[in-house]
């Protein structure tokens, strides 16, 4: 049994990073994991997608549309283009955030009216996390990714701060580091905040 | 020591294990990170080649004297290093000598998907296909010694999911180079590949073949695994074995990690314990085609996936499909998102050649390989061809030579990147010279190979080459990308001259660290009247905010768009700026 992670998003946006620190902190809790790679053409601004696998042992890399436990996209678009990855019973954390690229504003195509709106009404459990805006917030857009990894720690079935440290890790103990930290903490803030509101919405 | 690897760090890791002295590459994807790992890793001389025809005879050089090398490409790197693999096919090689190539399955990156495993019968050299990271690591050591007891190079094939995919392995320490091997004697039986020495040569490559045969018939890559389940067994090389354990983790699976000269006994055995034999492999029916033609019954192609990586549910369809069983239905994609193309770098010196060749409407434009290639898309659509690295000047020179004396003659261009250029473009630009074919060759000269990361290329005057080669000097002309009238100015000339001419476009990629990035700009709204113009660069910076469509007193309808610059991705390259016949747009 693997517990499947997808994390999408668009060239330039840390997705790889993500993974990677995904797959390492899955590592370090003693499963067995995989990640699989994008380079080349897809890099210059366009669409990028890893994907983790962990579990006792995996077998291959590649995850099956329908059994993704975990669909992390750091692009409100790129959350739908891959949600039919996501499993019956998976979570889709979603960055609102509109990469509007000019394929999109020459007014060759649409960009999807409300991708979050159909993800729920295709029957989807999802989670928006505004990770850009609160990177915005924190000074640097660049934070995003930490700021999506925070708010996945909950759902990843890791001791509490595994992830936070592995993020932290490639950041030494300078400023980066402590600005990470704040980043990834407001995720998993965000993510809190969502949880109760939904307990309370149920109560 | 545990690490989590891709599977070009795994090889490039086990080879350095093994004592490879000598690494040399071009890169390509999905191999550049094994010459990248290995130049990062002492005791290892690493370089990125001109070619891989270069790299491989570089590789094989060092071979010669004593000391292990490597060479690393993409699948079609290695059509250009055929002509010398053919001759290393029957001189061999003396220290050990591994080809890596990888196999972009799914043509992400590429302009085929083509199966590296074909030059193994060909030239009959041994082929190592491994499933993961840990098989490419282990495999790439193990390499050296094969090559070695056979004095024959050992291909090492690759695929997108083994070069791209991370997974765990444990490694070791670093084999001390054998100084005893080190040294070069003259041997000119050997080495000399002229038509008294080929028989000889083809007789023990015949040999060879026969205890490569024997080799792995017991090599320990080669596992046949008895399963539980009898119905279907399984032939599988590469990644596409975790593929069939995920899916058929009961069958019985016959996997093929030294997978030429293919194994026949063993697979003899498999057949005889199951009802039918599938073999699983991607890009070409390659084992399939063989096993049917020593007389095992096997299938495949019929049930899977033509072109593209097989994946557990394709192969669970085909399975099913065989036997008769309803297939499963895969989820639907709930809606079709646009698609997100890939473009050129905000502030790419690219914009400015673009520019003005998407306003080139009557002229045939022969393009190349690297990230100008994009010049084929929206908004310039400034391209004709696109056909393998260095054959943009080979085409345009035969367009040309066809035009010549036509009246009506289409004007001829061909572009292509410095490195491209000095990988395969030389020979072409020195025809279209010395046969005065009225070609404008556009050299684009960012000083790096951008598309796969930015690896350096030579720095070298490439005015002094191009004259060299033929082109008179007075047609070989520098131009700053950046300055679109004065770009423009050089191009309306060099496409009037009836004779082969030049134009250098020079500027550093906006990767590399030669960039320097400029004060971002910004739209002057009240300057500004929608007339788009600055759309036609194709910065990604540059977004629409609002259109509208007005009807002039003639009747004619123009479309007008506003535009936003993203001050986050604008380098302040000053290409729109130039491009805005309002002055609207400027330093912010």
């Amino acid at each position: 049994m693997t517990l499947d992670v997808l994390v999408v998003g668009i060239g330039g946006q840390g997705v790889l990073t993500a993974a990677e620190a995904i797959a390492r902190a899955a590592l370090e809790a003693g499963y067995d994991a995989t990640k699989t790679e994008v380079t080349g053409m897809s890099q210059r601004g366009g669409v990028v997608c890893s994907q983790v696998r962990f579990g006792e042992r995996v077998a291959a890399s590649e995850i099956r549309p329908g059994a993704a436990r975990l669909l992390i996209a750091f692009e409100a678009a790129e959350g739908l283009r891959w949600s039919h990855y996501l499993a019956p019973d998976g979570c889709v954390l979603l960055d609102p955030w509109r990469a509007v690229p000019p394929i999109v504003s020459s007014g060759m195509h649409r960009y999807p009216e409300d991708p979050a709106a159909e993800l729920k009404t295709a029957g989807m459990k999802i989670l928006e996390i505004a990770a850009r805006a609160t990177a915005e917030r924190l000074g640097d857009a660049r934070l995003a990714n930490s700021v999506m990894l925070g708010a996945a720690a909950p759902s990843l079935p890791f001791p509490e701060d595994a992830l936070r440290d592995e993020v932290l890790r490639r950041f030494g103990r300078g400023e980066l580091a402590s600005r990470n930290a704040a980043a990834f903490d407001a995720g998993r803030a965000l993510v809190c905040q969502y949880v109760e509101g939904d307990i309370q919405d149920r109560n | 020591m545990r690490e989590f690897l891709s599977g070009n760090e795994a090889a490039a890791r086990g080879a350095w294990e093994a004592g490879v002295e000598v690494a040399a590459a071009y890169p390509g994807t999905p191999s550049t990170e094994i010459l990248e790992t290995l130049a990062g890793l002492p005791g290892v001389y690493a370089e990125w080649s001109t070619n891989e025809k270069v790299a491989l005879e570089a590789a094989f050089g060092a071979s010669l004297t004593g000391r292990r090398a490597i060479t690393a490409m993409k699948h079609v790197g290695l059509n250009v290093a055929s002509d010398s693999l053919m001759t290393l096919g029957l001189v061999g090689a003396k220290a050990g000598l591994v080809i890596a190539v990888s196999d972009d399955i799914g043509f992400s990156s590429s302009q085929n998907e083509q199966d590296s495993r074909f030059w193994g019968r060909f030239v009959h050299l041994p082929v190592l296909e491994p499933a993961d990271a840990a098989e490419a690591y282990a495999m790439a050591r193990d390499a050296f010694s094969i090559s070695e007891r056979h004095q024959v190079p050992v291909l090492l094939r690759l695929t997108t999911r083994v070069s791209h995919v991370k997974r765990t392995l444990a490694t070791a320490g670093r084999e001390a180079p054998d100084a005893s091997r080190h040294g070069y004697a003259r041997d000119a039986e050997r080495w000399i590949i002229t038509p008294n020495h080929v028989g000889k040569r083809l007789e023990l490559r015949a040999q060879r073949d026969a205890a490569l045969a024997q080799e792995s018939a017991a090599s320990r890559w080669n596992v046949l695994h008895h399963g539980a389940e009898r119905q279907v067994g399984f032939v599988v090389s590469g990644a596409a074995y975790h593929v069939v354990r995920e899916a058929f983790p009961r069958a019985s699976v016959l996997r093929l990690g030294f997978s030429h000269p293919l194994p026949l006994a063993l697979a003899r055995e498999l057949a005889a314990g199951v009802e039918h034999v599938m073999v699983v492999e991607e890009s070409e029916p390659l084992v399939e085609t063989e096993l049917n033609a020593a007389g095992v019954a096997v299938q495949g192609r019929k049930w899977l996936p033509a072109h593209g990586e097989i994946t557990a549910p394709a192969l669970e369809r085909g399975v099913a499909r065989l036997l008769g069983k309803p297939e499963h239905i895969e989820p639907q994609v709930p809606q079709k998102v646009f698609p997100r193309p890939p473009t050129l770098c905000a502030g790419c010196p690219y914009m400015g050649v673009y520019f003005w060749l998407g306003q080139l409407s009557d002229a045939v434009i022969c393009g190349d390989i690297g990230c100008y290639s994009l010049g084929c898309g929206e908004p310039w659509n400034a391209m004709d061809s696109i056909i393998a690295m260095g054959a943009s000047l080979g085409v345009a020179h035969g367009m040309a030579k066809s035009f010549a004396g036509n009246g009506a003659a289409k004007p001829v261009l061909a572009v292509i990147g410095d490195s491209t250029f000095l990988h395969s473009g030389m020979p072409a630009l020195a025809n279209i010279a010395c046969q005065r074919a009225n070609v404008t060759v556009l050299l684009l000269d960012n000083r790096v190979a951008a598309m796969t990361g930015g690896q350096d290329t030579p720095r070298l005057d490439f005015a002094q080459l191009v004259a060299a080669l033929g082109v008179r000097p007075e047609r070989v002309r520098k131009v700053d990308p950046y300055e679109l009238p004065a770009f423009f100015k050089v191009l309306r000339e060099e496409i009037k001259a009836p004779e082969p001419s030049v134009i250098i476009a020079e500027r550093p990629c906006v990767l590399s660290r030669d960039f320097v990035r400029r004060r971002a700009l910004a739209v002057l709204e009240e300057k500004c009247n929608g007339c788009a113009r600055c759309l036609d660069v194709g910065c990604p910076a540059i977004t629409v905010t609002r259109r509208s469509r007005e009807a002039r007193a003639s009747g004619r309808v123009v479309e007008r768009a506003w535009v936003r610059i993203a001050s986050a991705l604008c380098t302040g390259c000053d290409v729109c700026a130039k491009a805005c016949a309002r002055g609207a747009i400027l330093p912010s």
